[in-house]
């Protein structure tokens, strides 16, 4: 611990540049070991369909919600819904909760939560379109969206806040 | 007329900033001083002025909602109410950037104006960085935002502001949290000018200290703004939701937090130069990251404004030559730098280094983490990194770090014997075996709530420890700053945990007359009403809560929905209690019960001590301000005393003088 009187300054500053190193470059594997295993994928309803994730694996499915098909259950909180990509691909989602405020039939959501056994997705949270002008970033180039964000008289005006 | 003043004002400010930086140069190339070295201070402080003034102008166009300017025909309207016309100013592209160019400019000025104690050529070379800087941010706003841009016909109304935006949140949130960015490029600046002119020793390092404390201070105040913010305006429940935009805040505070301490070791032991250098240039370099990650559009969160490929791709190339110059500028000039004192690894020093690789590597897990879906887009591959990621990864590092946090204050400076506080140490452990024993036999949450309790009241309690055996009318006040700060970080990790831990949560259909429970409240629908505002409708829940016998108190969650943009909010309702918060949201119509009568959804959450978040943060930032004052003033004091005491020595010589001349009159 005497470290004081017999190590040169130099070496000192060695020492702390190692160690800080060592630290960032431990953090760094930490951070892409982690990132690789916590990252949550995300899915279109043909993707879900061809290649489906693990059942009960966090993934984030996005696609347009299916005129007509939200239901509302007996127990007044839960909904399920039918969500369609590109091609004729879809899948119904259920989800209980309050539904974001701007989740309406024949737009898009992305909807957070895990397949499960029966094929049915569960989801925890739903993120709907922030406002008129915004769109889910990975919902950007699915049919229906462009016209409609184009046409708007203010479309270079916020959709949030700094 | 409002709007070609504010762009001629701009103009002109960007103009000085040539001049400043010109003169700058003139000043580090100059030996002893150079004529044209005398511009730099004056352009400054006029710059700022200008600058100031532009964004006023804007602030007024606003107020009076001139729709000529196309920026208030987009982004305001007439029928907002007056405050929200005003906080509306930036919430947008043009107008935050132009706050954002405001504040470079006056903290810049400030610099000018005030700091009288840097050696002139080091100060020259800082002015010179400060315009430089400047200038970049000035081309972008005026060449690719103009906030002043007019339109050929006025419009008749304006396309209002987003409806989550008006709020009085948005009053307070950006502008602290940009006075706290751009406060960091003074410390930018200082520490490039103090590189180039290699003076980098402790005397630098008091002068800068209160430029980093005071960035500081404002930076936590706005990210715990902006947390409250979030809480209560999204209707969601969280206080943190690791959004790209929110770790772009945070990063600086990481960066700037561990310049503020490093700072301490230089000034006090002239230790650690070369690594303040690095993170002053690190804590601004993460503020303009934050910007480009926020203005440029490659992120989508609640805060990301329009996507322009042609305005990212600016704000890249002056990142990429700020930071590439700065870098380079350091990787010359480090080696020149001569090796600061040694120290003992068990010592203050040595903690406090600790503690600054731990943030910087918690800086390094955020970072990876904010880019990491940028990377795999360009792969094609679309995730989304969120807590599942960043609370583990973080905790890694954050828990090493509390506990040298609470252990370093009582080493100390250059060497210490870890025997002397022996009594201490097991005081602190077992505290946390304690407290980690008792949650466990609670109940059973997660192992990060279990540490951050525990850790949280040991380091409430390790906080006070350096004042024990002191007197405490003479402990300096800057001391008082750090007690306050440590201890408010205390109080917000055990809020964090013990919100994550013990969150109660309901969600239900009710109907008029019926009645829920959570936590020991009873909560019953008494009343659904429409209601208006200013700009919006809604459709209003009174609901009577209870908890235990106590009287009532009723809460009144809404559903609002704005006309101009049209758009459709939730507004929480909120019971604060000591020990926690009832909150409350109402949601769609939810079909009819057996009764055959309407039923709405509710949403209801108790978050025991979850106020402790934004009250801790408030500490740290109070913290900050203590320790700001105490410093400036114990300076004042020592500069006085000096000067004072080079008046009296000048009389003593002159009397001297005249006695040894006296007697060959």
């Amino acid at each position: 611990m005497n470290a004081v009187p017999t190590m040169k300054a130099k070496h000192q500053r060695m020492t702390l540049v190692i160690l800080a190193l060592v630290a960032i470059v431990a953090a760094g594997l930490i951070a892409a070991w982690a990132l690789s295993n916590q990252a949550n994928f995300f899915y279109l309803p043909e993707q879900i369909q061809d290649d489906p994730p693990a059942i009960g694996q966090p993934v984030r499915l996005g696609g347009m919600v299916q005129p007509g098909s939200i239901e509302q259950q007996a127990d007044g909180i839960s909904v399920n819904f039918v969500v369609t990509g590109n091609e004729d691909s879809a899948v119904s989602v259920q989800y209980s909760g309050i539904l974001p405020d701007l989740f309406v039939e024949g737009s898009g959501v992305v909807a957070e939560g895990s397949l499960q056994a029966d094929g049915t997705f569960h989801a925890s949270n739903l993120l709907a379109k922030h406002d008129e002008n915004y769109v889910p970033r990975e919902l950007e180039g699915l049919e229906g969206h462009g016209s409609e964000v184009e046409s708007d008289t203010y479309a270079d005006t916020v959709a949030g806040l700094d | 007329m409002i709007a070609e003043l504010g762009l001629a004002a701009l103009w002109l400010s960007a103009a000085l900033a040539v001049l400043q930086m010109i003169s700058g140069a003139f000043g580090v190339k100059g030996e002893g001083s150079s004529a044209h070295a005398l511009y730099a201070r004056p352009a400054a402080v006029v710059q700022a002025f200008l600058a100031v003034l532009a964004f006023f102008l804007l602030l007024y166009a606003f107020a009076i909602t001139d729709l000529s300017i196309k920026l208030v025909a987009t982004n305001s309207h007439s029928a907002k109410p007056l405050i929200y016309k005003l906080t509306g100013t930036w919430g947008n592209h043009e107008g935050s950037m132009l706050l954002w160019v405001a504040v470079l400019a006056l903290s810049g000025g400030l610099l000018a104006g005030l700091e009288r104690r840097l050696p002139e050529k080091t100060m020259s070379a800082t002015l010179m960085v400060q315009g430089f800087v400047a200038l970049g941010f000035y081309a972008f706003l005026l060449l690719s935002s103009n906030p002043f841009e007019r339109l050929p016909v006025p419009a008749l109304e304006g396309g209002g502001l987003n409806p989550l935006l008006q709020d009085i949140g948005l009053a307070v949130h950006p502008p602290t949290l940009y006075i706290g960015y751009v406060g960091l490029s003074v410390a930018f600046s200082l520490a490039m000018g103090a590189l180039l002119t290699r003076q980098v020793n402790p005397d630098f390092a008091k002068i800068l200290r209160p430029w980093v404390l005071g960035a500081w201070v404002f930076l936590t105040f706005g990210i715990t703004a902006g947390s409250y913010w979030a809480y209560y305006e999204l209707g969601w429940g969280g206080w943190w939701f690791w959004d790209p935009v929110e770790n772009a805040s945070f990063m600086p505070w990481l960066a700037a937090t561990a310049l503020l301490h490093s700072v301490s070791v230089l000034a006090a032991r002239d230790a650690l130069r070369t690594w303040t250098i690095m993170l002053g240039v690190l804590a601004f370099s993460m503020s303009m990251l934050g910007t480009f990650l926020v203005r440029s559009g490659v992120l989508t969160s609640v805060h990301a404004f329009a996507v322009d490929p042609e305005r990212g791709s600016f704000i890249l190339v002056l990142l990429a030559l700020y930071i590439g110059g700065a870098l380079t500028i350091f990787a010359m000039r480090a080696g020149s730098i001569a090796e600061g004192k040694r120290f003992s690894f068990t010592s203050r020093e040595g903690a406090l280094v600790f503690n600054n690789v731990m943030l910087s590597a918690i800086l390094a897990i955020v970072l990876f983490g904010t880019l990491y879906p940028l990377l795999t887009e360009a792969f094609d591959t679309r995730v989304s990194v969120g807590p599942p990621y960043f609370n583990p990864v973080g905790a890694i590092f954050a828990i090493p770090m509390l506990i040298v946090m609470a252990v370093g204050p009582l080493l100390r400076w250059k060497e210490d014997n870890p025997k002397r506080i022996q009594f201490e140490i097991s005081l602190l452990a077992a505290i946390v075996v304690a407290v980690i024993a008792v949650v466990a036999i609670l109940g059973s949450y997660g192992i990060l709530p279990h540490l951050g309790l525990g850790l949280a009241l040991a380091l409430a309690i390790a906080t006070f420890l350096p004042l024990r055996r002191r007197n405490l009318r003479r402990v300096p006040l800057a001391t008082w700053g750090m007690v306050c700060a440590h201890f408010g970080i205390a109080v917000a990790v055990f809020g964090m945990a013990s919100e994550s831990a013990f969150t109660s949560e309901r969600l239900a259909a009710v109907a008029v007359g019926d009645s829920e429970e959570v936590a020991g409240w009873t909560i019953e629908l008494e009343s659904v009403a429409p209601v208006a505002g200013p700009n919006w409708t809604a459709i209003e829940a009174r609901l009577m809560a209870r908890r235990g016998d106590e009287e009532p108190t009723i809460l009144a969650p809404q559903a609002r929905n704005f006309w101009s943009p049209p758009q459709p909010t939730s507004e929480s309702a909120l019971i604060t209690r000591w020990d926690g918060q009832l909150y409350a949201v109402i949601g769609d119509q939810a079909g009819v019960d057996e009764a055959g009568n309407q039923r709405w959804q509710l949403r209801v959450w108790w978050k025991p001590f979850v106020t402790l978040i934004w009250y801790g943060g408030i500490l740290v930032a109070l913290g900050g301000i203590l320790s700001m004052i105490g410093r400036v003033r114990v300076d004042l004091t020592r500069r006085n005393a000096k000067a004072k005491g080079d008046e009296r020595r000048a009389e003593l010589e002159a009397l001297d003088r005249d006695a040894s001349t006296e007697p060959a009159e």
